[in-house]
Formats: C-alpha cells, sequence, structure tokens
C-alpha cells in the first residue's frame, strides 16, 4: 500500500496527464500568480531574488509613462487636427480607445504564439515578450489596421524570435522586427503624413497637414526655420505635443522611463550615453559643413531618436555584450541614426533600420572586442 | 613585501548565520566516512576490506592511475562499511571510530635536511598527498610534476566561512612546517595570500619562506584561484598547486609530530542553525554530529561546505575531506504568491536595484534554497562579470562550456577558473543556471580531451 501512496497519478496539467500538452502554458500561469516552490539542485544552494520576470516587469513599467502620454496625444492630435476642442479627459479617452486595440492585439498574437512556441520546445515560457508586447505599439501610428499589426507581431516573434530558440537567443529586437515588417510591406500606413492622427472620421482644419517635426526637419538645408514655421519648438518637441507614433513623441516621459531603467541597472547607461554622443557629434558636424541648420540637440528629441536609445538599442540581448563593446555600439547606434536624418530626405527616421543594422552587427563588435582581449591575455607574463 | 591587489568585483551575500568565535563541542569519532568524489581525479582502489582494523594514517584507498597516492583513515577504528552504488562505483569507506585515536607514526622530521624526494615520500604515505591540488581543473596533485609554483591562501571570503584566524591560529607553527616542507617541490616558490582587513593581525603575516602577497576585495577575493590569477596567471602547459590552510596545517604537523592527523575546528553556521559556532571535529564527520545545531520545526538542507560551492550531504552525510565549514539552511518550497510583482519583499536580498535591499546594506537575511525563478536563456549577463574579479569575460567562457568548443575554452581562460570561482555568477544570475555544473562539465571535457 505504501508504495502505492508513493506513485500518485500526475496532476491534469503534468506531463503524462490528461491535458499533460499544455503543461507550459499551466506552468505560466501558475509561477506568474507564484514564484514556484523550486529549490536548487546542482551549483550555488542560495540564489539571488531576481529574476526575468522582475527584470521584465520593470521596463514594462518604465514604459508606462510614455504609454499614458501616447494615449493622451493621440486625442490631443485628433482634437487640434479637427478643431474639436476637448477637455484633458476627453482626450486621453479618445487615445485610450485608439490605442487599447493595438494593445490587445499585439499581446494575444504575440503571447500566442510565444506559448505554443514554448510548449513545442517544452520549456517554460520566456517572460521576454512582455516587453516586445509593450513596445509594439508605441512604435506605430495609431491608425495602423489591426491585421496589419497582428502579422507583424506573429512575423517578428515567430522569425525573429523563435526560430532562433525563443528569448535571448534572438538576433533582432523583436519589437522593431515588427515595425520593419509594417513599414516595408505597408509603407504607405506607415510614412508619409497622412497616417500619424486619426481624424476620428471628421474632417481636418484649414491649415492642417499631419506632417511630423521629422519630416519639415530635414526638407532641404534650412529644417529649422520650417519647423518653426509649422509650430514645433524645441519645448513642444521636448514634451511631445507633436504627431508621431503613439510613444515615441514625449522625451519627458521617455526620460522618466529613462531614469526607472538607469536606477534599477536594468538598461545599460553606456549604451545610452554613448548614443547621445553620437547623435550630438554628428549632429554638430551636420550644422559645423552646413548640410542643415538643426542644431545638434533637436536630434535628440526628433523623432523616435529618444524612444530607440533608451527602450530598443538597450535591450539586453540583441546589444553588445562587451562592457568595450557597448560603447562603440550605442556610439553608432546614435551617429548613424542622425548620419541618415541629414543625407536621406525621403525617410528620415533612421533609428528604426539603426538599431537593427547594429543588432546584427553587435556580435562584430564584440567579437572584436574579445578577440583583442584574449591575444592581450595570450601575451602576458 | 608585495603590493596589496585591490579588487574592485565582487560580492559579499549578507547571509544570517555566522559562527561565533568559541568552540562549543568537540564531536568524538563514531563513524568517520572517505568518500572518493572528495577528490577530483581520483580512480578509487580499495585497499581494505570491511572488518579490517586501521590506525588514523592507515591507507584505505589508492588511485588505480598512480598507485602511490593513498587516501588514508582519518580516525582509528574498523573498516565498517564499504558502500557502492550503481555499477558497483565506491561511493564510501565507513571507518568505525575506536575511541583510542591512536595514529601510525611516520616519524617526527626535521623539514631542513630533507629532499623533495623525502617530503613527497612522506606526503603520499600519510594520505596527505590528496590533500594538493593541481591546476589547471583542480584534480589531485600529480606527484611526477614540478609544479611552477604553490599558492595558499590565508583566508576565506565565502559565506560565512570559517576564520582562518580563529579556527588555525594556534597551528601558526605547523603552518610554517608546512609552508617550508612545500617549497622544496616547487622551483618557484610558495604565495601566501593575506586579507588587507586583518593584515598585521593575523597570526601568518609572520609566515616566512613564503612570498607574500595582500589582496584586498569582496568575494571571491579569497578563492586561491582569483589570487593566482593576478599573482601569476596560468598559462597553458602551466601546472600550479594550491592547498587549503587546512591541510597545510596538517602537512606541517605531519612533520613535526610524525602523525597524519586532520582533525579542525569546523564552523557551524548557517540561517537554520542555532547559536552557531565551531566544534572541533574531523574529515568525514557524521552530520548527526552537528544536528543538534539546527533549528527545530524546520526543513534543513546540510551542506558540507559553504552555500555557494559546498555539497548538499542531508542529514545522514558526511562532512567533506576539504571542508571546515557545515552551512545548515533551511529548504525553500514555499510558494510565495506574486512574489516578483511585489514592490517590496524586505525578507529577500537582491545584488539588483530591481529590489530595494541595496537601500539596508547592513541588513543580514535568513536565506532558504529557493531558486526565486525559473530557468531561462541567458539575458542579462552583465552581472557575471560584475562578481568575477579575474580577466576573462564570463559568459563566452560558459558559452565555450556549453557548446564543448575547447580552443574558445582555452582562450577564455579555462585553465584559470574552478567551478567555485564562479560561483557567484550561479547566485546572481537572473535566468538561474547552474553556471558551477556548466563550468565543471566543461573541465571535464578539457581533462577527456587533452589527456
Amino acid at each position: 500500500m505504501a508504495e502505492e501512496s508513493n506513485v500518485s497519478k500526475p496532476g491534469l496539467f503534468e506531463k503524462g496527464g490528461k491535458l499533460g500538452f499544455l503543461h507550459s502554458t499551466a506552468d505560466a500561469f501558475e509561477t506568474f500568480l507564484r514564484v514556484p516552490g523550486t529549490v536548487t539542485r546542482r551549483g550555488a544552494h542560495i540564489r539571488d531574488a531576481i529574476d526575468l520576470k522582475r527584470v521584465m516587469i520593470i521596463v514594462v513599467l518604465a514604459l508606462v509613462p510614455a504609454a499614458l502620454f501616447g494615449m493622451w496625444n493621440v486625442g490631443y492630435q485628433t482634437s487640434v487636427a479637427t478643431g474639436a476642442g476637448w477637455g484633458f479627459l476627453q482626450m486621453f479617452w479618445f487615445g485610450f480607445l485608439k490605442v487599447l486595440p493595438l494593445y490587445l492585439v499585439s499581446y494575444i498574437v504575440g503571447l500566442a504564439i510565444e506559448f505554443i512556441s514554448s510548449q513545442i520546445r517544452n520549456e517554460e515560457v520566456n517572460e521576454g515578450y512582455l516587453v516586445s508586447g509593450m513596445l509594439i505599439p508605441l512604435i506605430v501610428p495609431v491608425d495602423v489596421p489591426l491585421w496589419m499589426l497582428a502579422l507583424a507581431v506573429a512575423f517578428a516573434v515567430i522569425i525573429g524570435k523563435e526560430l532562433f530558440g525563443g528569448t535571448g537567443m534572438n538576433i533582432w529586437n523583436p519589437a522593431l522586427l515588427a515595425r520593419a515588417f509594417l513599414f516595408f510591406s505597408y509603407p504607405s500606413k506607415m510614412s508619409g503624413s497622412e497616417v500619424w492622427i486619426n481624424l476620428n472620421r471628421g474632417t481636418a482644419v484649414d491649415g492642417f497637414t499631419g506632417a511630423t517635426p521629422l519630416s519639415y526637419a530635414f526638407d532641404g538645408a534650412d529644417g529649422l526655420s520650417k519647423l518653426d514655421g509649422a509650430g514645433f519648438d524645441f519645448w513642444s518637441l521636448f514634451a511631445g505635443f507633436v504627431p508621431g507614433s503613439v510613444g515615441e513623441t514625449s522625451v519627458i516621459a521617455i526620460l522618466i522611463g529613462a531614469v526607472i531603467l538607469l536606477w534599477t541597472g536594468v538598461a545599460s547607461w553606456k549604451i545610452m550615453l554613448s548614443s547621445v554622443a553620437g547623435g550630438l557629434l554628428v549632429g554638430w558636424l551636420g550644422t559645423a559643413f552646413g548640410v542643415t541648420d538643426i542644431p545638434a540637440y533637436y536630434q535628440l528629441v526628433l523623432g523616435g531618436f529618444a524612444f530607440g536609445t533608451v527602450f530598443m538599442a538597450t535591450d539586453p540581448v540583441t546589444s553588445a555584450q562587451t562592457e568595450t563593446g557597448k560603447w562603440i555600439y550605442g556610439f553608432l547606434v546614435g551617429a548613424l541614426t542622425v548620419t541618415v536624418r541629414l543625407f536621406n530626405p525621403g525617410y528620415a527616421e533612421g533609428m528604426m533600420l539603426t538599431i537593427l543594422m547594429m543588432n546584427t552587427l553587435a556580435p562584430l563588435i564584440d567579437h572584436c572586442v574579445v578577440s583583442r582581449a584574449v591575444s592581450k591575455r595570450a601575451k602576458r607574463v | 613585501m608585495s603590493n596589496t591587489i585591490d579588487l574592485k568585483k565582487g560580492l559579499d551575500i549578507p547571509i544570517k548565520g555566522a559562527a561565533a568565535r568559541k568552540v562549543v563541542k568537540t564531536v568524538v569519532p563514531d563513524v568517520a566516512a572517505l568518500k572518493p568524489s572528495d577528490f577530483k581525479g581520483l580512480v578509487p582502489r580499495l585497499l581494505v576490506r570491511e572488518g579490517d582494523s586501521v590506525l588514523a594514517g592507515s591507507p584505505v584507498m589508492c588511485d588505480k592511475r598512480n598507485p602511490e597516492i593513498l587516501i588514508t583513515s582519518p580516525v582509528s577504528g574498523t573498516v565498517h562499511q564499504v558502500l557502492r552504488g550503481e555499477k558497483r562505483k565506491l561511493l564510501a569507506v565507513l571507518i568505525k571510530a575506536d575511541g583510542k585515536n591512536e595514529a601510525v607514526d611516520f616519524g617526527k622530521r626535521k623539514v631542513a635536511p630533507l629532499t623533495a624526494d623525502d617530503v613527497r615520500e612522506l606526503l603520499l604515505k600519510s594520505g596527505l598527498w590528496a590533500g594538493l591540488v593541481q591546476r589547471p581543473y583542480g584534480v589531485m596533485a600529480d606527484p611526477a610534476v614540478k609544479p611552477k609554483a604553490i599558492f595558499i591562501s590565508a583566508f576565506d571570503t565565502a559565506p560565512l566561512a570559517a576564520d582562518f584566524d580563529f579556527a588555525l591560529g594556534d597551528q601558526a607553527g605547523h603552518v610554517q612546517t608546512g609552508i617550508n616542507a612545500l617549497a622544496k617541490l616547487t622551483g618557484g616558490g610558495v604565495h601566501v595570500s593575506l586579507n588587507v582587513e586583518n593584515y598585521s593581525g593575523s597570526p601568518f603575516h609572520k609566515i616566512e619562506g613564503a612570498a607574500l602577497h595582500i589582496i584586498r576585495g569582496r568575494h571571491p577575493a579569497g578563492n586561491v584561484g582569483v589570487q593566482i590569477s593576478h599573482i601569476s596567471p596560468i598559462k597553458k602547459g602551466e601546472t600550479v598547486w594550491t592547498v587549503s590552510l587546512t591541510i597545510l596545517a596538517a602537512i606541517g604537523k605531519l612533520f613535526d609530530t610524525g602523525r597524519c592527523d586532520l582533525s579542525r575546528k569546523v564552523a557551524v553556521t548557517g540561517p537554520a542553525a542555532e547559536n552557531p559556532a565551531y566544534v572541533e571535529a574531523f574529515p568525514g564527520m557524521p552530520m548527526s554530529a552537528v544536528s543538534e545545531f539546527c533549528k527545530k520545526d524546520c526543513d534543513v538542507r546540510y551542506i558540507s561546505g559553504n552555500v555557494l560551492t559546498g555539497e548538499n550531504v542531508g542529514a545522514d552525510g558526511y562532512l567533506g575531506f576539504f571542508d571546515n565549514q557545515v552551512t545548515l539552511i533551511g529548504e525553500g518550497r514555499e510558494k510565495e504568491l506574486l512574489g516578483w510583482a511585489k514592490p517590496f519583499r524586505p525578507k529577500l536580498f537582491s545584488t539588483s536595484h530591481c529590489y530595494f535591499s541595496w537601500l539596508t546594506p547592513k541588513k543580514v537575511y535568513d536565506m532558504d534554497t529557493n531558486l526565486h525563478g525559473g530557468p531561462r536563456a541567458f539575458v542579462a549577463t552583465k552581472c557575471f562579470a560584475d562578481v568575477t574579479p579575474m580577466e576573462i569575460f564570463p559568459i563566452y567562457l560558459i558559452k565555450a562550456c556549453l557548446a564543448g568548443d575547447i580552443d574558445k575554452m582555452e582562450q577564455f581562460g579555462i585553465y584559470e577558473v574552478l567551478p567555485e570561482d564562479l560561483a557567484l555568477c550561479d547566485y546572481v544570475d537572473p535566468s538561474k543556471n547552474d553556471i558551477q555544473a556548466i563550468i565543471s562539465n566543461g573541465i571535464d571535457l578539457m581533462i577527456k580531451e587533452m589527456a
């Protein structure tokens, strides 16, 4: 009898149980609610309280200010464009209703694929998508059709991440990959001056163009006066009262996120700092050689520079892993982004493709850094 | 006098249960176990049978490949039981102590006139040779090798580690004899590292005939491997030996008294230990001898060694040959509701600022063995370098080990590390990988491929 009680039946969701094939999913919900009672088996007997769930939730938290501001700004832009004259809450509520479906699509599609893949790989579900899913709605125009978004999310998660083995194995930032997919597949919904502001089925007031500040700033060498002419001064760019992707406009909201990420040490300050340095340097060279009259510091508040630097370039998986590599990687992200702005007026937003390119090059940078260190090691006495 | 070696990286884990500097008990030998697994590289051949009587210092096992390396009994008595596992693998030899503690007399020797061969022969005969560790790989020292140098760490920075100044302070004379003896086995001299904090107060700072180094830093600054990498890194083809201060004292005692006496002060420590303190004990001591230290109504894990590198031996296990510490710690099987999402978890410590424990740097924590998460792929990897004060890229070394790439492992410094040197990576990893196991597998692969 005693033996029988030892061989207990596997639980409903355990391996061998009736719904055993769903154990990754069941496990994900279980560990989401309760930290598992697993004890150390090998190696160090005690472990730090930190886990990936905590790391990821910090990043999600850091994105909240940008997301909230983005919702308000969606309403604000619509209100201004249509001359509706809404109040604060009305603007926010309008934006909230517009952005919520983006979030639903992003999380439902992304997490479903993530769960299925984990199930296939027989692993625990990784929390990485919590962040990607939070990022994606913030870097698309608010009016992107939901089916396109769903397609882009599926592409990014399957091709960009799961094929490589899931979070931690991917080469490219999944959120940016989703945006790149949209950009190349449906350019009419991702660029130009019609996509950034929802007109609430109404008509725009006279003189409304809907173009982003970036498109004024790099339209010829007199960008600054064009920006001013369109009513975009430094303050409005810094605060984010401008059209653009949902979460990218407010540098203030992004800076709050940056403080959280740096305070907790989740993101690398080296990457952020060197990216800013790279952007400023090339921006300064641009003005010094008369390519543009946009002051270098404007580069930091225009377009997706701040958002990309703080939330995208610092992704620990796809950025450089070595400390020296992080300086080089960050600097190149900033410098190349501004270079694209200066010399490619056709599509001035260089942040997305720059980061994707630097993601691709990050292993090379690391390889060089590590090889140097290895040969130095070999020579030491 | 050499300069201070300043190590910036590292981590002292604030765990509760440091042993008070007093001996509260002398463990009377009842049963002692000799475990072949304590000696890396040993292929054991049994030299005794159940029922044979042995003295302290009588051979019990030898190495099949190098039969002159003997493992000897720590106590006198009779061979009680030979424990075997699957495929008749020798797990342990249990010796029932007779309480007389009679020892084989190897004869007192003055070290000065001895030759290297004399020293080697005596160490081999007494069984203390097995206490010498050879790097790379951390295996038993090969008697045919003349090492580049011999390294000794005179302090231990591991969590709750025994304080050598207290545990071995009265043995400083034996330690000196041991150094004099070992110096004959190497051309490169003996190196002893001391902690900057009590450098002048340490009974070991007057040691002669060895190069003294002063180290400043948090754990793993006391690990001899970390010290070697800053004093004279191991290059390909080089061999160095290390010996723990505990074994060194025993070696000195062997020459001074003619007896192989491995008894030592063992620190009984840990959050689950009531009134943690030292006991006078010997290697192979059963854990039941310290079970009285356990807190009541607590599911306790018995670790021979410290919480980072020790072995979970269980309540009926035995103290390891090299260990001078027992850590008692509660099993953390409790499931914490929404633990990771709570803003504050005041009972837990984290090096990461994602929690707030860094605001209370003086606090010590009642830690348990909970993993605090589930295994994931590597995501955040900077934390490894932050706790590894060596000139290596831990994450690259770890990945080379996982890939089984010999060339890469060599380039990234596999010769310089043992799992214990990267033990803190185990602790800090948010992805909960078992880094020490990965490194250990890598080392095993190196031994196999390079043999």
